[in-house]
């Protein structure tokens, strides 16, 4: 047998003035439960009557509902008044009305009602109505706890993100305020390591900000396509070239394997973020004199793999498993002068999921690591309509 | 300055550029400096005699790495200063320094907040050797 569900309790204030009708209304729902599998609960109601609006209202102040099942007549007031003068609707209603007018409907759905029930009706139509009114209130809490989860993960990524901002700007400040003491002399050029570290770490900054706006531009879905026939070969010629200076300052022999073309339809853009990324990181995080092989193959008609293999420093297990997280930058003995913003590997990826396909790491501490990016066309989107970004 | 053999300062920071600012500081006023980029290359300099004072970043390859090396080094010998240096407070709004005594805790002597002014290091490592001297 599965585990019970979890038993939470909801709180429903019956407001009518019949006595008839609340003591029907308790026991139809003394003992009933809804089972929630999605949720992992179980929902049982406890019940407060009140039959009065004025007690209605009293009974909403010392405690605000799960649900309130509201009769439209009441002796002092109709279940509108009521709903106009409680305090934040933080509940739902329920309408109880034996003339279901439109008008009432209508004002009453203005006032936040959830649903209606007409006069008279059975326990079945109570429970039936109470069940959906308790699986709405659970989706709206759960849709509620992801905005709060997407805010916190928002609320982290600019933490850190100025914290990444920070490190180079008060590198830069501090190299200033020893130039300002003369620390070094009055020579100018003992100042030369100075200014040379300056630029470096403003020209990572700048790399930083530009990688953030590519991020944000592909996570928004703004950035236009230019899709066309790209050839990955000539591509990765033109990345093999931009990496070629960084390359030959480490000694590392950058190597192509490919048929001799082999055209995608694709974004030449995204093509070459993928390609620069891949080669990039391949010479970084190599060691001196190693090696990189860029191969590129086509699997099917419409999908091409692209395999990048260093002979570098490699990940441990669980350097690995951060990998992909946002500014993650690999903190070791071997990483220690390398620089990068530590968003390269988030955009490659939302860029590759944009072909279809996804990222697999191979890497072994000390040995080197393979990435791996399955791509499939672009679809081509259909004619006269804007080329759009697939979420 | 004195003929006096240098004092010897234990420097704790991953930042490269950070690390060499310091450096060219603490050297132009006459310290010896003994560098470590993160936790794990600092742990076996602390050695006895090895430093008369330490200056240690907070956040390395462990968020509480400097604590650690602090903690160490307090334990090898209580006389020795150990000035942190960090960032966190701006980041994060923790204070370290304000319900609660630091010093209780964290067994630092002083905590510094980055975007230091190398006056200000100057001044806490003076007042904290000047301490020491004279218990010696």
């Amino acid at each position: 047998m599965p585990d019970p569900l979890p038993l939470h309790q909801l709180d429903v204030l019956i407001v009518d003035d019949e006595a008839g009708m609340r003591t029907g209304a308790e026991r139809s729902l003394e003992g009933f439960s809804v089972p929630l599998p999605d949720f992992n609960e179980t929902v049982a109601f406890t019940v407060r009557a009140a039959a009065t609006g004025e007690e209605a209202l009293a009974a909403l102040k010392a405690k605000t509902p799960d649900i309130v099942l509201l009769d439209y007549k009441l002796p002092d007031m109709t279940g509108i008044d009521v709903l106009a003068a409680a305090p934040e609707p933080h509940f739902l209603t329920i309408m109880i009305t034996a003339f279901a007018s439109l008008e009432v409907a209508v004002t009453a759905t203005k006032r936040g009602a959830f649903d209606f029930l007409a006069k008279p009706f059975t326990p079945e139509e109570l429970r039936a109505t109470i069940s959906k009114a308790a699986r709405s209130i659970y989706l709206h809490r759960k849709a509620r706890k992801l905005e709060e989860e997407k805010r916190q993960v928002r609320f982290e990524f600019i933490s850190v993100l100025a914290h990444e901002l920070k490190s180079p700007l008060a590198a830069v400040e501090g190299y200033m305020h020893l130039m300002k003491e003369r620390i070094k002399g009055p020579e100018l050029a003992g100042y030369d390591s100075m200014v040379d570290r300056s630029v470096v770490r403003i020209a990572g900054m700048r790399k930083l900000v530009m990688d953030l706006l590519d991020l944000t531009r592909l996570e928004s879905g703004k950035k236009k396509r230019a899709l066309e026939t790209v050839d990955l070969v000539k591509a990765a010629g033109l990345a093999m070239e931009a990496v070629a200076a960084l390359a030959e300052a480490k000694g590392i022999r950058v190597e192509l394997k490919a048929p001799p073309a082999l055209p995608m339809n694709a974004d030449a853009g995204e093509i070459d973020i993928m390609l620069s990324n891949l080669l990039t990181n391949a010479v970084k995080y190599n060691k001196q004199g190693g090696s990189a092989v860029l191969e590129l193959e086509r699997l099917a008609p419409g999908s091409a793999l692209i395999r990048c293999t260093d002979t570098g420093i490699g990940m441990t297990e669980e350097e690995l498993g951060k990998l992909f997280g946002e500014f993650v930058r690999m903190k070791n003995e071997h990483t220690r002068a390398i620089d990068g913003s530590g968003l390269g590997l988030s955009i490659l990826k939302k860029v590759v999921k944009l072909y279809g396909g996804e990222v697999r790491v191979t890497s072994k501490y000390g040995e080197g690591s393979s990435f791996e990016l399955s791509l499939k066309d672009a679809e081509v989107p259909a004619a006269g309509t804007e080329p759009a970004l697939r979420p | 300055m004195t003929d006096k053999k240098k004092i010897k300062i234990l420097v704790v920071e991953d930042d490269p550029d950070m690390m060499d600012q310091m450096k060219i500081y603490l050297e132009s006023e006459n310290y010896e400096v003994i560098a470590a980029c993160n936790q794990k290359e600092a742990e076996p300099l602390i050695q006895p005699g090895g430093f008369q004072a330490a200056v240690l970043d907070l956040m390395m390859e462990n968020p509480d790495s400097g604590f650690v090396l602090s903690h160490k080094i307090k334990k090898l010998d209580a006389k020795i200063p150990v000035v942190i240096v960090t960032s966190v407070t701006k980041e994060t709004g923790f204070y370290f320094d304000k319900a609660h005594d630091p010093k209780a805790w964290i067994k630092a002597d002083a905590i510094i907040h980055k975007e230091l002014r190398f006056e200000q290091l100057k001044a806490e490592l003076k007042r904290l050797l000047g301490a020491g001297e004279s218990h010696a």
